[in-house]
């Protein structure tokens, strides 16, 4: 196995004497669409506001044998690790290629910072283009979709290099076509990556997850394919249960 | 014993006039991240009120208890006129109130120039607080007790006011979700006037403190301003308790640099020390916790 | 046709402004010697000062979103640093090398302190109005930004350092000429103050360096950095998810905005003959920012051409009704704020933009 994994060991988010997760165990494999899944508080995007810096959490959550605990969240970013929001947040005043340019800055020298951009790099085209948003490079990003917006915080990944990407349920609120358009992007740019998705809808999980983990209460409640999940009577009982009789009657 | 409890003594007496005046500005930003750069003139202006009153009263003994109302209303309304004619028209750009009220704050002290002069008036003391009772050596004045007894009434009167009346829930539902407080029949735009109302007539009641110690004087907000400025930055977004702790330690603290080196010195150092104490809480004392991004 | 409407839009990206800043210089360097009289002229001078510190201030608060008020801290720190030399100049012309500035006789006890010594030494005080600001902004941004201080908290910490720095000159009568400041000086590196020649040199010096920092704003706005500035400034935290720290975005900008004002302050003293606490205090803070709201912060000539604006209207409002400027300062807040929250030349362009877009929907 190579070292390009994001581990994590007794993650521990604490507010107030809460505890929001409670020693949680993880391990994230490249080349593999990793899903996070639970009900409402299960301590999914806290999760991912631990590993990127945003809440103070105790264990460990090693990627290349740095513990990303202990980093600033722009260092966690230099390392190699990128998100995004639930709310889309793109720079609205920055036309999609501006956006896509900006994300480029991390590998930029400072001599280079303080010139003007002269023409689009190749690696802001390669990123427009897996996206799909070439057509619209000109315009501000304030007037895009709400999944074209998801699009460009991916495309802005990609021209990071983020190597791990903890995506904030990116189809909420889509459209089923947009969902399906975001499953394939996430399979094409996935197998050199780790992609970790948190998700509410079980379409789409049963569609691109590879592994699934199920959390509750702070705590993981399971983890394995989506098979597996399903036929899990403690997953069907706290969460899937409604959820897939529901899917069921559709 | 003297080099300790006389610092100590008036420090908490200049502490108990920031928090005065800190409690209006804490009150107003927090609730509607107001900076009302102005709150020094209204302090001014309740100088000016207990000077003005003592020329209509001219019993000294009893015209400070009529300036005390009297400097609340007036420095009130100026706060509410203040609010109704400029701030409410700005409510999504707070930045931008710092630097209107930072117009109407020139406007104000000029305007007291050319009425008032450019030279103080002197504010009598009445009998009853002239007079200083002997704490360890140090000949503590009744006026500097009174300053502290003052803030004390203003502190439990407003604790009473937002804890216990319906404009008190209202305000902190507001304060809390002003969205959700509106949807729930909450007026926040009343809401909003009553708040700056209070704030403002408390920043006057401040006024006949100062004006006790060092009569008027058209400058004299921007002498106190900053400071309660920094008891707000110090003591945290729109929290009681750290204002009152921020107040007394900076009056404190000021007054021991006061004593050990000059008073602009003290300025400087508190100035100092406040930025250093921000890099321990970067919020200030006590912090409302917060989740995700925005 | 589109590709040449494409490339047209470009190069009026770039030569636009270009364009703007050359009408400047050639309006301060060319016409205003010509027309005006020398003391006129002296005055558009002080008011080229302020327009210095001014477009720093725009760098900082128009695309930085930081709300300096203090700069009359670091315009203080330029100038003084200026006037302490010029002092000694004037004192070593007729005292010797070792002679030492007259107040220092008249309130002190004749000694002048260590601190003052290199500043005899014409390149080193260059060389300190330069450093100095940059040193001091960097130690109090890098302890501000760093613990994400910003907003209104920024905006009064930096108000109070300047109450507190006026505050200090003020006390400090036989080090800083006190309440009075540092002036009488007779001569700028060797070149007599009283001479008008060498008068309107300095005046072009200051008309010089106001164009530099207008070139290097314009590089700095163009700039993947000034990209960045405005997203930090737009969204902070989300600028943190690019991998940048935020406050090292901003401190650049801060301390660029520092040394520009230290510039200002000391071209302010040779042209006036006088920095005192009141050129430095927080009013002079605050009168530094009115000029850049009025003209419009985020623009590139704006803060410039308001500052020099509202120095023009100060001094014709102070010779017109003397002790009514005040009103006219706190009047011009509020009207700009209220109604022009992004300055007169914004409302313009804005309005222009809007007629433009109009005509090619027609």
């Amino acid at each position: 196995m190579n070292d390009d994994y994001l581990e994590i060991r007794g993650l521990t988010v604490e507010f107030d004497g809460f505890k929001a997760i409670d020693g949680v165990d993880l391990t994230l494999l490249q080349g593999q669409l990793h899903f996070l899944i639970g009900p409402n508080g299960a301590g999914k995007t806290t999760l991912v506001d631990a590993v990127t810096g945003l809440v103070p959490a105790t264990g460990h959550a090693r990627y290349r044998n740095q513990d990303l605990l202990r980093m600033k969240s722009h260092r966690i970013v230099r390392a190699g690790i990128g998100r995004t929001f639930q709310t889309a947040t793109v720079f609205e005043g920055l036309s999609v290629l501006q956006n896509l340019d900006i994300a480029g800055g991390v590998h930029r020298s400072a001599w280079t910072m303080l010139m003007a951009r002269r023409g689009v790099p190749s690696y802001v085209e390669e990123a427009l283009e897996t996206v799909g948003l070439a057509d619209l490079r000109d315009k501000p990003a304030g007037v895009l979709a709400h999944g074209q917006k998801q699009w460009l915080e991916i495309g802005m990944l990609l021209v990071q290099d983020a190597r791990v990407m903890l995506l904030d349920e990116p189809v909420a609120g889509m459209s089923a076509e947009e969902r399906e358009e975001t499953g394939e992007l996430l399979r094409r740019i996935g197998h050199e990556r780790t992609i970790v998705v948190i998700e509410h809808d079980m379409d789409f999980v049963r569609s691109f997850a590879d592994v699934v983990t199920v959390m509750h209460a702070g705590k993981v409640l399971a983890e394995g394919g989506v098979a597996e999940i399903q036929a899990n009577a403690r997953v069907q009982e706290v969460y899937l249960g409604r959820t897939a009789e529901e899917a069921d009657h559709a | 014993m003297d080099a300790f409890t006389t610092p100590l003594l008036a420090g908490t007496a200049t502490g108990a006039l920031l928090l005065i005046a800190a409690l209006g500005l804490a009150l107003t930003f927090g609730q509607m991240g107001v900076i009302n750069m102005a709150h020094g003139e209204f302090l001014m202006a309740g100088a000016y009120t207990t000077f003005l009153t003592q020329q209509v009263v001219t019993n000294t003994d009893l015209s400070i208890l009529v300036a005390l109302p009297a400097a609340f209303v007036v420095a009130g309304s100026l706060g509410l006129l203040l609010e109704v004619s400029i701030i409410s028209w700005m409510y999504r750009r707070p930045l931008d109130t710092l630097l209107v009220t930072v117009g109407v704050s020139l406007l104000l002290q000029q305007l007291a120039k050319d009425i008032f002069g450019a030279q103080g008036d002197p504010v009598q003391t009445p009998g009853w607080l002239d007079g200083n009772i002997d704490v360890f050596g140090y000949h503590w004045p009744y006026r500097q007790m009174f300053t502290i007894l003052l803030a004390i009434a203003a502190l439990v009167g407003l604790g009473l006011l937002l804890k216990y009346t319906a404009y008190g829930r209202q305000i902190r539902a507001t304060v809390q979700n002003r969205d959700l407080a509106e949807t729930m029949g909450v007026s926040t735009r009343t809401v909003d006037r009553v708040t700056f109302f209070v704030g403002s007539g408390l920043a006057g009641v401040g006024g006949v403190a100062v004006s006790l110690i060092s009569g008027t004087n058209p400058n004299l907000g921007t002498t106190y301003i900053i400071s309660a400025f920094l008891v707000v930055v110090a003591g945290g977004l729109g929290q009681l308790k750290g204002t009152v702790i921020a107040a007394f330690a900076v009056g404190i603290v000021t007054a021991f640099f006061t004593d050990w080196f000059n008073s602009s010195m003290a300025q400087v150092f508190t100035f100092a020390l406040v930025v250093i104490f921000l890099q321990l809480r970067p919020q200030g004392l006590f912090t409302v916790r917060t989740r995700g991004l925005a | 046709m589109n590709n040449l409407l494409q490339t047209g839009q470009r190069l009026g990206r770039t030569w636009g402004p270009l364009l703007g800043i050359a009408i400047v210089a050639i309006a301060l360097l060319v016409v205003a010697p010509a027309v005006l009289s020398p003391f006129r002229l002296n005055n558009l001078g002080k008011y080229v000062c302020w327009a210095i510190a001014g477009v720093g201030i725009g760098l900082a608060w128009g695309r930085g979103g930081m709300l300096v008020m203090g700069q009359g801290v670091f315009f203080g720190l330029g100038g003084y640093a200026m006037a302490m030399h010029l002092k000694l100049e004037a004192a070593m012309a007729t005292g010797g090398p070792d002679a030492i500035p007259d107040f220092m006789v008249l309130y002190g006890d004749g000694t002048m302190p260590g601190w003052w010594e290199p500043f005899r030494s014409g390149p080193f005080t260059l060389f300190a109005i330069l450093v100095l600001p940059a040193i001091a902004a960097t130690i109090l941004g890098f302890a501000i930004f760093k613990r994400r201080v910003k907003g209104a908290y920024f905006a009064i910490l930096t108000q109070a350092l300047a109450v507190a720095f006026a505050t200090l000159l003020v006390a400090t009568i036989k080090q800083t000429g006190g309440f009075n400041g540092l002036n009488q000086f007779t001569q700028f590196f060797g070149y007599n103050l009283y001479d008008p020649v060498n008068k309107r040199m300095i005046y072009s010096i200051a008309a010089v360096l106001l164009i530099v920092c207008l070139v290097v704003v314009w590089q700095l706005y163009r700039s993947r950095f000034g990209e960045l500035l405005v997203a930090t400034r737009d969204a902070e935290e989300r600028v943190r998810f690019l991998g940048h720290d935020p406050a090292n975005i901003k401190l650049v900008a801060f301390v660029v905005a520092a040394v520009m004002a230290s510039i200002g302050g000391a071209m302010f003293a040779p042209i006036t003959g006088i920095i005192s606490p009141s050129d430095v205090d927080a009013t002079a803070s605050i009168f530094l920012i009115a000029g850049v709201a009025l003209g419009g912060r985020s623009l590139l000539l704006g803060p410039a051409i308001g500052a020099l604006a509202v120095g023009f209207g100060r001094t014709f409002l102070s010779e017109s009704f003397p002790d009514q400027w005040t009103y006219f300062l706190g009047l011009l807040f509020i009207v700009v704020i209220l109604f022009f929250p992004s300055g007169l030349g914004s409302s313009w362009s804005q309005l222009t933009s809007r007629l433009r877009t109009k005509e090619v929907a027609r």
